[in-house]
């Protein structure tokens, strides 16, 4: 039986850090005011919140595609600024939503290389980070595939891959367990709990959240409304029904229950 | 689900004229369509001599011709032109039968068919032993600008993508009871390529956004080349060599 929560205790430096973070897109439209978030080492942490609460905001501001309106975000302690964009690019991994605005080379192997490429990687150096990438997904048996001949859970495994091979310190996951079939959602869930790296999982599964993630933080109108253990997250009918989210019918959040589900 | 995936002119196979590296081969082909233009539309054993040294490249593919023959209707265009040519041309006339031809005609039309074919017949060759992403990176190894490669890769990646979206809004106009047949329906489907469009320009912006997440700094990195030996190089200019020995004959005597 594994713990929803990480195998180790969050502890240490952030290795991320948000603070007071504030966005306006150019159109005037204000998706974040003010959101204060920290990620400890290690931990798997699940962001909530309903339609346009700012979540894919945030998510880009965290490796620098946006960069903050007012007050800031540092990963490992690195302002996340222009001059520092490689390196924060490197450190936070995202995966979006649809693999196939993911994977765009013509091969399951050149798209892993990309990003290891691009930090000046070569040769076997380079292969050794693709294998690495694809053996932690268990997709190594289709690294010469197109990824358009793949199934879609095949894809988003593979698109997790492609950031891992940049062996980063934060992983973000867009909505992981979107358009995945039962058994794809349980082997990735399973790929996640295998992972040893921070997590940060924007999702509107709550079960998946409750599985995976000991710590949620409910993201609404732009800004954290609630922040603590999942299960007490979960918990509060109030808060969930105030924000739009919702668990299953008929699910329960007794933790036997809940946590069989990823065993 | 989607539109039914599959390569569109590649033909697998494990060839000699498969094997050889894609850069060869593209260069090879230029090399012979030049030497194929330069030599004067009247030698005609010549162009007996190309389509000879051509047919013993695709026996050499083991490309059933039955995959290529009908793959070579794109040049239909050009031969319509040239079945005009010796009506419209100007100058002497021959008389064929009930009709006036004109001679220049004639041969300006003899000249474009012959050079056509050979042409379409050996870009085909081409097109069935090398897998698109083969030729991107080969067209990458002779230096065509960066930018081109890319769009051309990208092409190839997402061709699949935006057909199976097309195929997805058919079926869902169809779903609705749509026929797509008559003037009434333009405005329908206008609207429909104008999604189509915008969907993926906004799908381009996407990807676009993930190729930053990873690093991008405007350069595709270029894996998985290895140097071409000197057999390969030879193999590969077989065929132009070859064709040039015909012109160089064709021009002495």
């Amino acid at each position: 039986m594994s713990e929803p929560s990480p195998a180790h205790p969050a502890t240490g430096e952030p290795v991320l850090e948000v603070r007071g973070l504030a966005y306006a897109y150019p159109d005037g439209r204000q998706a974040l005011y003010g959101v204060d978030l920290a990620l400890r080492p290690g931990e798997r942490v699940a962001l909530l919140g309903p339609n346009g609460a700012g979540k894919t905001t945030l998510v880009l501001h965290l490796n620098g595609i946006l960069l903050a309106g007012a007050g800031s975000v540092r990963v490992a302690g690195l302002p996340v600024t222009q001059e520092h964009l490689a390196e924060v690019r490197r450190r936070v991994g995202i995966v979006f939503q649809d693999p196939d605005d993911q994977l765009f080379m013509p091969t399951v192997h050149d798209d892993v290389a990309f990003g290891p490429a691009n930090l000046g990687l070569g040769g076997a150096a380079l292969e050794e980070r693709v294998h690495e990438a694809l053996a932690a997904v268990g997709m190594l048996d289709v690294v010469d595939r197109p990824p358009h001949h793949l199934s879609f859970g095949q894809r988003r495994r593979v698109a997790v891959a492609t950031v891992l091979a940049m062996r980063p310190d934060i992983l973000v996951l867009d909505e992981p367990s979107s358009n995945l079939d039962p058994a794809s959602r349980r082997e990735l869930a399973e790929i996640l709990r295998s992972l040893d790296i921070t997590v940060l999982m924007v999702t509107h599964d709550l079960p998946y959240a409750a599985e995976l993630c000991g710590r949620s933080v409910v993201l609404s109108g732009g800004v954290v409304v609630a922040d603590g253990p999942t299960t007490q997250v979960l918990a509060d009918e109030e808060l969930l029904r105030a924000h739009r989210l919702e668990l299953p019918q008929g699910f329960s959040l007794a933790p036997r229950q809940v946590w069989k589900h990823g065993d | 689900m989607g539109a039914p995936h599959g390569h569109l002119l590649h033909y697998h196979g494990h060839s000699v004229v498969h094997r050889t590296p894609a850069h060869l081969k593209i260069a090879a082909l230029l090399a012979f369509v030049v030497v194929v233009v330069a030599t004067p539309g009247t030698e005609l054993w010549a162009f007996g001599a190309y389509l000879a040294l051509l047919l013993g490249v695709v026996a050499l593919s083991h490309v059933p011709p039955a995959y290529i023959l009908p793959r070579m209707v794109v040049e239909v265009p050009f031969l319509v032109f040239a079945l005009l040519l010796p009506f419209i041309a100007t100058g002497e006339r021959v008389d064929v039968g009930p009709f006036s031809l004109s001679e220049p005609g004639l041969l300006a039309a003899w000249t474009l068919v012959a050079k056509g074919t050979l042409g379409v017949l050996a870009a085909l060759v081409l097109a069935t032993t090398t897998e698109g992403r083969d030729l991107v990176a080969g067209l990458q190894r002779l230096r065509m600008p960066a930018l081109m490669v890319q769009i051309l890769s990208f092409m190839l990646r997402y061709l699949e993508v935006v057909g199976a979206e097309m195929h997805r809004m058919r079926i869902a106009r169809e779903s609705r009871g749509f026929h797509g047949r008559g003037l009434r329906a333009w405005p329908v489907l206008a609207s429909s390529a104008g999604s189509l469009f915008i969907r993926s320009y906004e799908r381009g912006e996407r990807v676009h956004l993930a190729m930053l997440s990873r690093g991008y700094a405007g350069r595709l990195p270029l894996t998985q080349s290895q140097p071409a030996d000197a057999s390969q190089l030879a193999r590969a200019a077989a065929l132009p060599g070859a064709a040039l020995l015909v012109l160089l004959t064709a021009y002495v005597w």
